[in-house]
């Protein structure tokens, strides 16, 4: 069934759409991230024009944010105060990474900005995670039950400003939140991504956050970046596609559903070698594109 | 400017002689097409008839070309080349006036009917009706390559039938991604190289219901457009987890 979208102006398979949201909620709900690192690429893949693609994934972060939050929000493991910080930060990052867009849009480089993007950070998290999976399995073959670590604190948390964030149990300076809030802002703006893959990690490493609050509290932040930056695309560039957004978050839901039941299943390790490998095709796909010789070298349009 | 007082130059002395003796009588299928949430491209049947008030010349065989072009655009070409190891857009340029859509169609081939001074005079295939000064110049061709890969430049010889030398018909499939506007329908009766008839109408192309509504609170109202996709997210990723949670027990 083809449907016409109003805003990207192409007319694309409602099924392809539904499927293209339903495989990005099966691994959203086997690994807990947002997905929106594939839906963006995927999108561009079946013809959806980028700037769209990007400003259309930022609104279907937004939804399934709402989803995973108030199931954190049920199990107490949302640090509020962290989130308010983190936000602060996030939406300053926003709306310096729309600036960036739409400069880079009108110098006709935005194709080349979110590839790059997409290729260095897939690129830097995909090669970490498999790594570190990889590790975590040797270890877990030579002796069951790692020593737990203790907890650092880094020159970073002693900077002025210091906050009490209780649900986290620190007491660190607020510049390194702010800091990371803006950083992944800025590329949540630019990629259309929540940012998810950035900030986890960044909390735990960075912020010395307990694992048990990062991803409720980073998907509390990700809603309201996510949904400023769709508003701030909304209003410059009239890039949201509601009909695109609709069709997407269906396929999603359902999706989710399907991946935490296949999650359960599977252990943890696996779980993180397969999506490390995910990222890393994905990334070595886009890179690939860019250095090998166009077969048309001219381009129309935006 | 010359080609223009060719062409009067032309009417005026070849057109009384012949002219009205073969006139172009056409009708549409349909002159509006609405875009709706499941367009999937549109077709339109173009038909007509060649009236006579004279009896039909045995000289030359006649032929019917007709031509269909999109809504003119401004658009933006960029080209690709190689800086640091990987392929960039390098250069822009901005490109006049030309159609979205451009589709030639005909009774035979155009090299038998169509001699190069007709089609300038009267611009008939893309060669002679898209910018036809820039020729030669790689952004030009470039466009033309580019919209005929997309199936937006098309030319079908053979694809209008004449019978008895009076009826003719042929039918134009719009595509999928077509650009809201006016198109531009012309249609010539050719004799012996000269164009002896013409006759022009346009379909008119809108996006109606929820699509037209969509599109057009997008752009005059940005901010209620913008709060309503996020209200609807926010809605529906509440609306999901409620959702589940009743499943699930």
């Amino acid at each position: 069934m083809q449907i016409f979208l109003p805003i990207a102006e192409v007319s694309v398979n409602a099924f392809t759409l539904l499927g293209i949201g339903g495989i990005v909620g099966v691994l959203s709900g086997m690994f807990g991230v947002g997905g929106g690192f594939l839906i963006t690429p995927l999108l561009f893949f079946v013809g959806i024009p980028p700037a769209v693609a990007v400003a259309t994934s930022a609104n279907q972060i937004v939804a399934s944010s709402v989803s995973g939050v108030l199931a954190h929000f049920k199990r107490k493991t949302v640090d509020l105060k962290m989130g308010f910080v983190l936000l602060g930060g996030g939406l300053v990052g926003s709306a310096i990474g729309i600036q960036i867009f739409n400069m880079l849009k009108a110098m006709g480089q935005v194709d080349l900005l979110v590839t790059l993007c997409y290729v260095v950070f897939l690129g830097i998290i995909g090669f970490l995670m498999l790594i570190e999976s990889i590790r975590a399995i040797k270890r877990a073959r030579g002796r069951p039950g790692g020593r737990p670590e203790r907890k650092k604190h880094l020159w970073v948390h002693n900077l002025p400003l210091k906050m009490k964030f209780r649900a986290s149990g620190l007491y660190i300076s607020a510049i390194p939140p702010i800091a990371v809030g803006v950083m992944v802002g800025m590329l949540g703006a630019v990629m259309g991504v929540g940012g998810g893959f950035i900030m986890v990690p960044a909390m735990i490493y960075l912020l010395g956050m307990p694992t048990k609050v990062v991803i409720g509290t980073s998907l509390f932040q990700i809603i309201f970046t996510a949904g400023f930056t769709t508003l701030l695309h909304a209003y410059t560039n009239h890039t949201v596609d509601v009909l695109l957004a609709f069709l997407l978050l269906v396929g999603g839901v359902i999706g989710a559903q399907i991946g935490t039941q296949i999650g359960l299943k599977m252990k943890a390790e696996q779980l993180r070698i397969l999506l490390a490998l995910l990222v890393l095709a994905v990334c070595l796909k886009l890179g690939f594109d860019l250095l090998l010789p166009p077969k048309e070298l001219y381009s129309l349009g935006t | 400017m010359m080609t223009r007082v060719f062409a009067l130059l032309f009417g005026l002395l070849v057109l009384p002689g012949l002219g009205q003796a073969e006139q172009v009588v056409a009708a549409l299928s349909q002159s509006r097409i609405s875009i709706t949430a499941n367009f999937d491209g549109s077709e339109i049947l173009i038909f007509g008839a060649v009236k006579r008030d004279q009896p039909t010349p045995q000289d030359d065989p006649l032929d019917v070309i007709i031509t269909v072009a999109g809504p003119e655009k401004v658009e933006t070409i960029r080209r690709k080349d190689r800086r640091f190891g990987i392929w960039i857009n390098v250069e822009a340029q901005v490109i006049g006036h030309t159609p979205t859509f451009y589709t030639v169609t005909s009774t035979r081939e155009l090299a038998d009917i169509l001699p190069p001074l007709t089609d300038s005079l009267w611009k008939i295939t893309a060669d002679k009706r898209i910018l036809p000064g820039m020729r030669g110049l790689p952004a030009r061709e470039a466009l033309i390559r580019l919209r005929k890969a997309d199936d937006l430049y098309r030319t079908r010889e053979g694809a209008v039938t004449l019978s008895e030398d009076t009826l003719f018909q042929t039918s134009i499939t719009l595509p999928s991604n077509i650009v809201e506007g006016g198109y531009t329908t012309r249609i010539f009766l050719l004799r012996g190289g000269e164009v002896i008839d013409s006759y022009s109408t346009t379909i008119n192309v809108q996006k109606v219901g929820i699509e037209r509504w969509l599109y057009s609170l997008a752009y005059q109202h940005a901010l209620i457009y913008g709060v309503m996709a996020l209200a609807i997210a926010g809605l529906f990723g509440w609306g999901a987890s409620a959702a589940f949670r009743i499943l699930r027990r």
